[in-house]
């Protein structure tokens, strides 16, 4: 029998960083596999942001450029704009892409960018240790709101793929989890078809992912599931939030 | 080629795709915008680039991604605008890729005026954005020379793998003078798949390429520093431009002033020569690596009495000139800064009190 699973060719060897049971590892994977399924990795360029995934180019064996906290659209247009031939994926997380990144990732999607965002949405800063992000859930702790996010003064939680949903400019703007093997599957197809519309110069591409924290949420990594699960995914609804015609 | 009647503004966009840039990402801001106005018609015409961004924000980091690529990439913005480029060209600098800056300096602090000043001259020398870098910056004294040093600049941004800054002023950006355009360079990176993040499939070596910043070893991080550091002290020797205006006469004051401003004490100091007062004029054409030496033996001249630093600002370069004179000579300043541009008869009193 043949060999059935092995590490996507744009995948390096090296071990990643991120915490046990953080799913940075699987949205990683699910990303290289798209890029291998479609053979494009020998013209993609990926942008790392700033946060837990700000080393994700010591992960995938392909050109990558490293932006400033929240630029990353910004930078995805700047190479797009001068090289449409190239492939170019953001890979963003929550602080990032909806608290200091929000200027840029409204406008690249309004104005129809064609590479793809990865947003990784685990409702609280990772790398700087727990702040509260504009997606953390009302109630939720966090180091910044030590009672749980008091909606009265910092508003409710963002939804960017229902903002971004909301554009008038064509694009393809989907939520995905995978807390779940069968999420997981969906989100993988999800993210190959974002990488599929940029491919046929369609149109800009955003799979949001939801995902956990088990370090900063305090919780175990099962726990972590099911929190995400009960709380997360009732205020976050899976699904496409725009398909191009 | 014959002379044409250009304004300042319009003249950095046509030497931009003279010199090979065909890529152009701007914000709109006065007194620069005509020169995306001018770039949106044109870059069509050769197949270039243009994107007005969401910001200045934004736009520094369109600039950073495209540079990254490994193509030419130019933007023009003024004093507040450039603020905000400051993080960007921070971060050019660290990940060392080459990128054109164009500052029509308007007056400041704060959102200022929208009149002709070089309040920026710290910004653009000293910092700017965070951390050890510098930016090897250009000062045109006019439209012909705001096209060849636009020029020059993307040679030079790509020597040292870095961003270079034209630094004008409002004046410069609104006047209209005759501009000859030098030939056409249409040159491009050469070195770029050493650096360029564009496609491990367009290189040889098949290795992938990553423009970065962040080096969490400090051992890393010095090196890049030094690596930095290296390029800046290069510039230093190889890259200093300025102009000695009667410096050949023993002039008894010495005035240091560049750009627009140095123009004004052109005319002040021919006016003194017909009154039979000799007045020498050092103009720094690169702000940074500073003309040094040049600056110490024309303050240094036996005749030479007193220095004068002469700016649109209330008082900056003078620190630089204050620094290499080394106590040599007394440096005396003066300056304005609310858009009005000092006249050639206010000098002349200036100088006059220093006599």
């Amino acid at each position: 029998m043949g060999k059935t699973f092995s590490t996507p060719e744009v995948m390096s060897d090296n071990k990643t960083h991120y915490c046990p049971g953080c799913t940075h590892g699987i949205i990683h994977r699910l990303v290289a596999e798209a890029i291998d399924e479609l053979g494009i990795r020998e013209r993609t360029v990926g942008i790392a942001p700033v946060g837990c995934a700000v080393l994700a180019y010591n992960y995938f064996d392909c050109d990558f450029q490293e932006a400033a906290h929240g630029r990353a659209p910004a930078m995805a247009t700047g190479i797009k704009r001068v090289r449409p031939d190239l492939i170019v994926f953001t890979y963003q997380g929550d602080g990032d892409l909806a608290s200091i990144g929000m200027g840029e990732i409204i406008h690249a999607a309004n104005r129809g960018e064609k590479f793809t965002a990865i947003f990784v949405n685990n409702a609280i800063y990772g790398m700087t240790g727990g702040q509260m992000a504009p997606t953390t859930m009302p109630g939720q702790r966090a180091t910044t709101a030590p009672m749980g996010r008091d909606t009265a003064s910092t508003g409710m939680p963002i939804r960017m793929a229902n903002l971004l949903g909301e554009l008038v400019t064509p694009g393809y703007v989907t939520r995905q989890a995978v807390l779940k093997p069968q999420q997981v599957n969906k989100a993988k197809k999800a993210i190959k078809k974002a990488f599929e519309y940029q491919v046929e110069g369609k149109c800009f591409s955003f799979v949001e992912v939801i995902s956990t924290c088990p370090t900063n949420w305090g919780l175990t990594p099962l726990d972590s599931l099911k929190w995400a699960e009960d709380n997360l995914l009732p205020y976050y609804e899976l699904g496409d939030y725009k398909v191009p015609e | 080629m014959a002379k044409v009647l250009m304004k300042g503004n319009e003249a950095i966009g046509e030497a931009a795709i003279r010199a090979g840039c065909l890529n152009y990402f701007a914000y709109p801001i006065t007194p620069q915008s005509e020169v995306a106005e001018y770039l949106v018609k044109r870059m069509p015409e050769v197949g270039g680039v243009f994107l007005q961004g969401e910001s200045e924000v934004a736009v520094g980091y369109m600039i950073f991604g495209a540079a990254g690529a490994g193509e030419r990439v130019m933007t023009t913005s003024s004093s507040p605008g450039i603020s905000l480029m400051s993080e960007a060209i921070s971060y050019i600098a660290a990940a060392q890729v080459p990128a054109v800056f164009v500052n029509i300096v308007r007056g400041g602090p704060g959102l200022g005026g929208i009149l002709p000043s070089q309040g920026d001259y710290f910004q653009a020398t000293k910092g700017g954005g965070h951390g050890d870098y510098r930016l090897l910056v250009l000062a045109p004294d006019g439209v012909q020379e705001a096209v060849e040093m636009t020029m020059k600049a993307f040679d030079l941004a790509e020597k040292y793998r870095g961003p270079v800054m034209i630094m004008g002023d409002g004046m410069i950006g609104q006047m209209m003078e005759p501009v000859e355009f030098p030939e056409d360079l249409k040159s491009e990176p050469s070195n770029k798949d050493d650096w360029a993040s564009n496609g491990m499939s367009t290189r040889k070596s098949k290795k992938r390429n990553l423009v970065r910043s962040l080096f969490l070893d400090p051992k890393e991080l010095n090196e890049n520093n030094l690596a930095l550091k290296a390029k800046y002290e290069q510039m230093k020797r190889e890259e200093v431009l300025f102009e000695g205006y009667n410096t050949d006469s023993d002039y008894k004051v010495l005035i240091t002033s560049y750009g627009t401003m140095s123009r004004v004490c052109k005319t002040a100091i021919d006016m003194m020569k017909e009154q039979g007062i000799e007045i020498g004029l050092l103009r720094p054409k690169t702000l940074f690596p500073f003309p040094e030496d040049a600056v110490f033996s024309a303050a240094t001249k036996q005749s030479c009495k007193n220095v004068i630093s002469i700016e649109m600002s209330m008082g900056q370069m003078v620190e630089d000139v204050e620094r290499v004179v080394k106590g040599q000579r007394e440096v005396h300043f003066y300056g304005e800064c609310g858009g009005d541009i000092p006249t050639p008869e206010k000098i002349i009193e200036v100088i006059k009190e220093l006599l």
